[in-house]
């Protein structure tokens, strides 16, 4: 189970929460090590580790960003983190095994994939009340909430489908079929369209949100790399719409997309494994966690560059932002 | 075994597909051949009787997770014996009830016996026979294979070899036939890979190496030099006692040691680590090779069950040889038939007790289509023609 923060990282959060070191910072989950790196986000070095529960993978922000909440995965709970001391203040009942999860923007309802029991929990992070249990494929794994937060979305990986779960009832209403091996869905700004990847099918889905139909679907290609190693797994859109990125795991590249043509534009090569990302709060970096070399690469998004790779601790997964 | 009212069974296969607002039922059978391996001398850990049969049963259950939301319901209708008699009359018992689709976790004679007992509305799916010749000469009429054949295993290893540089083996080889036919697809492995059988011998069975290992073994392997001692011994007779005993300081590989195999409880990337877990609530022992075979036999089906939205056994069929299927199988990229001999290709895992060493086609082993296809059987080595006959 989790063991309290060593006292040395409690002393230096304290020191980090000064005010004169405001500057953006990036947390990244480090499964294989049960702990966070953070990263200064103007040094772009590791200045603190933290040790949290045991096989840590999704994480997010609370929506006033003075919480993180953590998927313990192996220790069958999300954790609260309070970012201002980096301590875990409470823990959520969160099912077994959680994965990822996602807020909705009532900055209440906390929507988790209980990825061996092939549920959606559904809990309360004031009341930590648990809210509903929502039955759905086998393996559930990415989840997304839509921006107007009438939908909670989950894939399940081994049913090859998304789930939509309506927010207002906690039922689930539809199914659409994709790919093999769904792993991340992310909604557009306007919440009009959804992007979700099939890392074993090697494609990205474009779906519409109100009819719920796919409406196309992206394969990449990577000259001197078989297609079989080309999957898709995070998927970031920037703020001015431009672009989606998508992570493209063992095949060491990220794909840049134009978001309204869906032409991919580029190829970049970051780290090993690449998964999931997560822009500055500027929008001028995208940070990519690659799993097997243990390190986040950082992309410059308007000269589409990688400029720097920050060694994290072993198989970094999800990666947060803010100022 | 369970029986099913005939009836009611055939009424429900017969239902119309059209109506997609009913429930479509699908009935898999799976036959499983349980014998008794004989006494061994290593048998401190011995094989579960169950292998393969708990690999369907979870293919069932993932299924019918996913069936939940398509109104699709699997069945598994299973009968395991020990008694090579009772297998044909079994296939034959689920046939009149209406099953067409099956997975066989049987032996070579049996799936031939089985096959040519039921009709040609069938799906069969050998899930048992690693034989090559099943892939090669030998070739059953429409049969899909989803355990890897031994080529598949040796290939993977020679390759593994091949990129250590390990070249000069002693291959030391049991009694029984199936140790011969895995010796015999060694040597076909090494010829391919460029690598030299320095001597190959067979274990003579005369001591108890239990006691008398670190005497024997020693001058048993004193040959010329070799880089690494391949070992044939499938049931797991004498092949335990090789490794450390061997008369240079030199790696056991093989069916011991480090071994090419179709699944391992230490396959964990690629969300492994899910099936795994889902496979030990299930049975409460470890998954291996066969129980991942008929796993993945199942899970064949249903995905072309949910991609056509048809049970019919030859539509099922060419949907599963043609170039729209694939299979998630944790094995970290997407699985497809050989078309020619039904082959399911896979990656081999390379494993000692308590690790993953590789995963083979190893980097560098080229293929004009899928260098999936440099392990085993390629199209211009087999005289089959699954998608032909049916």
């Amino acid at each position: 189970m989790f063991k309290p923060p060593f006292l040395k990282s409690l002393l230096l959060s304290a020191l980090m929460a000064a005010p004169a070191a405001q500057a953006a910072t990036a947390y990244v989950s480090n499964e294989k090590d049960n702990t966070l790196s953070v990263i200064d986000l103007n040094t772009l070095e590791v200045t603190d580790t933290i040790e949290v529960g045991e096989r840590p993978r999704g994480i997010a922000l609370s929506k006033d960003k003075t919480r993180l909440y953590i998927c313990a995965s192996d220790s069958d709970t999300v954790q609260v983190m309070d970012l201002a001391t980096h301590r875990i203040i409470s823990n959520l009942p969160s099912g077994e095994d959680p994965e990822q999860f996602a807020l909705h923007p009532d900055n209440k309802r906390l929507y988790i994939s209980n990825e061996d029991d092939a549920l959606v929990t559904v809990v309360n992070t004031e009341s930590h009340e648990v809210l509903a249990q929502i039955e759905v494929g086998v393996e559930p794994e990415g989840m997304a909430v839509s921006p107007d937060g009438r939908w909670a979305v989950n894939t399940s990986e081994t049913t090859s489908m998304l789930h939509w779960i309506d927010t207002e009832t906690h039922e689930l209403v539809d199914n659409t079929l994709v790919d093999q091996r769904p792993r991340h869905v992310e909604f557009s700004q306007n919440g009009e369209i959804l992007w979700a990847s099939s890392e074993i099918g090697g494609t990205v889905s474009v779906v519409d949100v109100a009819s719920r139909e796919i409406i196309k679907k992206l394969s990449f290609k990577i000259r001197g790399i078989h297609p079989d190693k080309i999957q898709p797994v995070g998927v970031k859109l920037s703020a001015d719409g431009r672009y989606a990125f998508v992570a493209l795991g063992p095949s060491n590249h990220v794909a840049v997309v134009d978001a309204s043509t869906y032409e991919v534009l580029d190829y970049l090569l970051v780290g090993r494994r690449v998964w999931h990302m997560e822009f500055t709060p500027d929008q001028r970096y995208l940070l990519t966690t690659n799993g097997v070399s243990g390190d986040v690469s950082v992309i410059d998004v308007d000269a589409l560059k990688v400029i720097k790779s920050i060694k994290v601790g072993r198989y970094p997964w999800g990666v947060v932002t803010l100022e | 075994m369970k029986r099913l009212p005939r009836l009611m069974l055939s009424a429900l296969l017969a239902a119309p597909l059209g109506l997609q607002a009913a429930t479509q039922e699908i009935h898999i059978g799976y036959l499983g051949f349980e014998p008794d391996h004989g006494p061994v001398l290593s048998n401190i850990l011995p094989e579960p009787a169950d292998a393969g049969l708990r690999g369907a049963e979870l293919g069932i259950n993932d299924s019918n997770t996913t069936g939940r939301f398509l109104k699709q319901h699997y069945t598994l209708h299973a009968t395991s014996t020990d008694r090579q008699d009772e297998i044909v009359q079994a296939a034959e018992t689920l046939y009149q009830q209406g099953v067409r689709l099956f997975v066989l976790n049987l032996n070579t004679r049996q799936l031939i016996d089985v096959e040519a007992a039921l009709n040609d509305d069938v799906l069969l799916i050998n899930a048992g026979s690693q034989d090559n010749t099943l892939r090669t000469s030998q070739c059953i009429p429409g049969m899909l294979h989803t355990l890897p054949s031994r080529a598949m295993l040796t290939d993977a290893l020679a390759q593994w070899l091949a990129s250590r540089r390990w070249q000069r083996w002693l291959v030391i080889e049991g009694n029984q036939p199936e140790d011969r036919r895995y010796a015999d697809s060694l040597l076909r492995s090494a010829q391919r890979m460029g690598a030299t059988i320095v001597e190959r011998k067979a274990w003579s069975y005369d001591t108890d190496l239990r006691r008398t290992a670190q005497k024997e073994l020693p001058p048993f392997t004193q040959t010329d030099e070799y880089d690494v001692v391949v070992v044939a011994d499938e049931r797991g007779d004498f092949g335990e006692y090789v490794p450390y005993n061997t008369w240079y300081p030199r790696p056991v590989v093989g069916t011991q040691g480090m071994s090419p195999v179709t699944w391992h409880r230490v396959v964990e990337a690629w969300g492994a680590a899910q099936l795994q877990s889902r496979f030990e609530t299930l049975a409460d022992r470890w998954m291996n090779g066969r129980d991942y075979a008929s796993w993945a036999a199942v899970r064949s089906v249903a995905e072309a069950v949910t991609q056509t939205r048809s049970t019919d056994p030859n539509t099922l069929k060419a949907f599963i040889l043609s170039d729209q299927f694939q299979l998630g199988a944790f094995k970290g990229r997407k699985l497809t038939f050989r078309d020619w001999s039904g082959q399911l290709r896979q990656p081999i895992p390379l494993v000692h007790p308590r690790a993953l060493v590789s995963q083979s086609p190893q980097a560098g082993f080229l293929h004009p289509k899928t260098d999936l296809d440099t392990l085993g059987f390629d199209a211009s080595e087999s005289q089959c023609s699954v998608k032909g006959d049916s």
